[in-house]
């Protein structure tokens, strides 16, 4: 088009011309629909993240009371992040989180491994198997609160069976840390069982049969054919449970609510916004959680994009 | 051999799914059949539902206010990300590169940690202990899923749908409601979905925006139900509590199941 009326500068034809005069009209139209269109989720995006994002970086450098006028004070409330109750937090979180990345995602992978065959039944195994996913997490908490502290709960009647005596299951550090990765286990394994599934069926059967016509047995072929491909599926699942786990509120809040040192990173912000009652040594936590996290989220997608 | 190995996968297979849905059951059993359940007595009976049922304001009014939140959260998702993701498939416009990658940046945040300046924001706004609000919070940390999707559901239908339409005498608005809507409906149902789940057990900003009792969802309502009464837990009408939250989430996961599967194969999950 463009040659056309260079070509013929001065004797622009009626046939030419309206197209030209139409274009960038239709093109005007289509962009003033596009900001249109787009403007509902902007708005919300602004509204409720962006200025909120900014809001949080600026009340992490105020005083900022629960209720009542706030003032400017520095760097002040980043003192919160050498709390030793906060510090304590930090290194229990740590080490649920380890813990439960490991467990959840061996027997998350070890569930992906026996349902991702398409066979007959295997489909209800699949429906069982992840509807623990949909029950809320709260929900979640509650059952388990109900099935740890009720004599008669399956549980318990297991423990006394086989001779064990009762157990309380909440009732110190690690025995809360286990039951509630256990706990975890059970609410996320279908989740993540069904990424890990969808990882393993889009890798090409051709590979298992050259490996298998090249005499691989089964531990060579998860370990140098199914792994290495599964890479970016594994990572992801790794963001998800890290970034999740990191995070624990729920689980803790309702089980033990953060006694028996289980407080979690998120609980401390919680008990400094509203028990507190400071909302700008809330902020200064969080800011510096959120810096971490895209960090650790930040090098865990290149891992990610690496793998693909 | 083959036949040894259908049924060593037959009987691992059964004997979790038994392990996964043994907690549900149990909840569900123990619910309707425990040592106060009937005329206050042990045996079968609804009383476990009664007690729930008086419980605060009522569980049926914590049903209403986490019913209405949901379905704020689910309209303004869908609403939101079916025209946004037309606009940022088919529509060329000025900052569109701008407004999907910070759209996705909502993933980036973890979202716990926005949670203190959202409640001092939501005061300003005038939507502070607001099921409104609180609806409009969750709806946003809807978007980048429900974005994603719903651009890739756009993009997947072939150009010559829209351009058929628009020859047809369509303007690219007509086209958006007459023809490209019925061929994006099943993105439309995923994150719908989605959103209600996530909406219908939220629990942490519930707890925060939520200043009146009166207004507390489901979750809230059946927490305070467990830690108000120290010491004389209510177990019974608690499990209660937990199978009339977890219903309507089986029930709708297992309607829509196929479109919950769909949110993963999509790709939408895969980063």
């Amino acid at each position: 088009m463009a040659t056309v009326t260079r070509a013929r500068p001065r004797t622009p034809t009626p046939r030419t011309a309206p197209p030209d005069r139409r274009r960038p009209t239709i093109a005007r139209a289509r962009r003033r629909l596009g900001i249109l269109y787009a403007s509902p989720m902007a708005l919300l995006v602004v509204v409720l993240f962006v200025v909120p994002l900014a809001l949080m970086v600026w009340m992490s450098v105020n005083h900022w009371p629960l209720l009542g006028a706030s003032s400017p004070n520095g760097v002040e409330n980043y003192s919160a992040l050498r709390d030793p109750l906060f510090l304590r937090a930090i290194v229990f979180t740590l080490k649920y989180t380890a813990v439960t990345t490991v467990v959840l995602g061996l027997v998350a992978f070890g569930l992906a491994l026996l349902v991702q065959e398409t066979r007959p039944g295997v489909g209800a195994y699949r429906t069982a198997l992840f509807l623990p996913s949909v029950v809320g997490l709260a929900s979640t908490s509650l059952l388990f609160y109900g099935l740890f502290n009720t004599e008669a709960s399956p549980l318990n009647e297991l423990v006394d069976f086989l001779g064990l005596g009762p157990v309380d299951w909440l009732g110190s550090t690690d025995n809360a840390l286990a039951s509630t990765v256990g706990m975890i286990t059970w609410r996320f394994a279908g989740f993540y069982m069904l990424i890990l599934m969808t990882g393993l069926q889009s890798i090409d059967p051709v590979l298992y049969e050259a490996a298998r016509a090249d005499g691989a047995n089964r531990w060579q072929i998860l370990w140098r054919v199914t792994l290495p491909l599964l890479r970016p599926t594994l990572a992801l699942t790794m963001v998800l449970s890290l970034t999740g786990s990191l995070l624990a509120f729920d689980q803790f809040f309702i089980l033990t609510g953060g006694r028996h040192e289980t407080a979690t990173v998120v609980i401390s912000i919680y008990r400094e916004a509203f028990l507190s009652q400071d909302l700008g040594r809330a902020a200064a936590v969080s800011v510096a959680i959120l810096a971490v996290l895209i960090v650790v989220n930040g090098a865990q997608l290149r891992l990610l994009r690496r793998g693909r | 051999m083959s036949r040894a190995r259908t049924a060593g996968f037959h009987v691992t297979g059964t004997a979790l799914a038994v392990l996964f849905l043994l907690p549900m059951l149990w909840t569900l059993y123990s619910s309707v059949h425990s040592r106060r359940a009937a005329d206050g007595g042990p045996g079968w009976g609804l009383d476990n539902y009664e007690r729930l049922a008086d419980y605060g304001s009522g569980v049926g009014a914590y049903l209403a206010n986490t019913l209405v939140v949901a379905v704020v959260a689910v309209a303004v998702t869908v609403v939101a990300t079916t025209l946004g993701g037309y606009a940022l498939a088919r529509l060329r416009f000025p900052g569109h590169n701008l407004l999907f990658i910070v759209t996705l940046a909502i993933l980036m945040v973890p979202y716990t940690t926005i949670l203190v300046p959202l409640y001092i924001l939501l005061g300003w706004i005038g939507l502070q202990n607001s099921l409104v609000g609180l609806g409009l919070v969750l709806a946003m940390f809807q978007l980048p899923f429900g974005l994603f999707m719903m651009r890739s559901s756009f993009e997947a239908l072939p150009r010559e749908l829209e351009e058929a339409a628009l020859i047809d005498g369509c303007t690219p608005g007509s086209a958006l409601w007459r023809v490209l809507l019925r061929g994006v409906l099943p993105g439309v149902v995923t994150v719908g979905l989605f959103s209600f789940l996530a909406a219908w057990n939220e629990f942490v900003a519930p707890l925060i925006f939520l200043t009146d009792g009166a207004k507390f969802t489901l979750p809230v309502a059946l927490f305070n139900l467990q830690s108000g009464s120290l010491g004389s837990v209510d177990f019974e009408a608690l499990q209660a509590g937990v199978v009339t939250s977890a219903l309507p989430c089986v029930v709708v996961f297992l309607l829509l199941q196929r479109h919950y599967v769909r949110g993963f194969t999509s790709g939408a999950l895969k980063g």
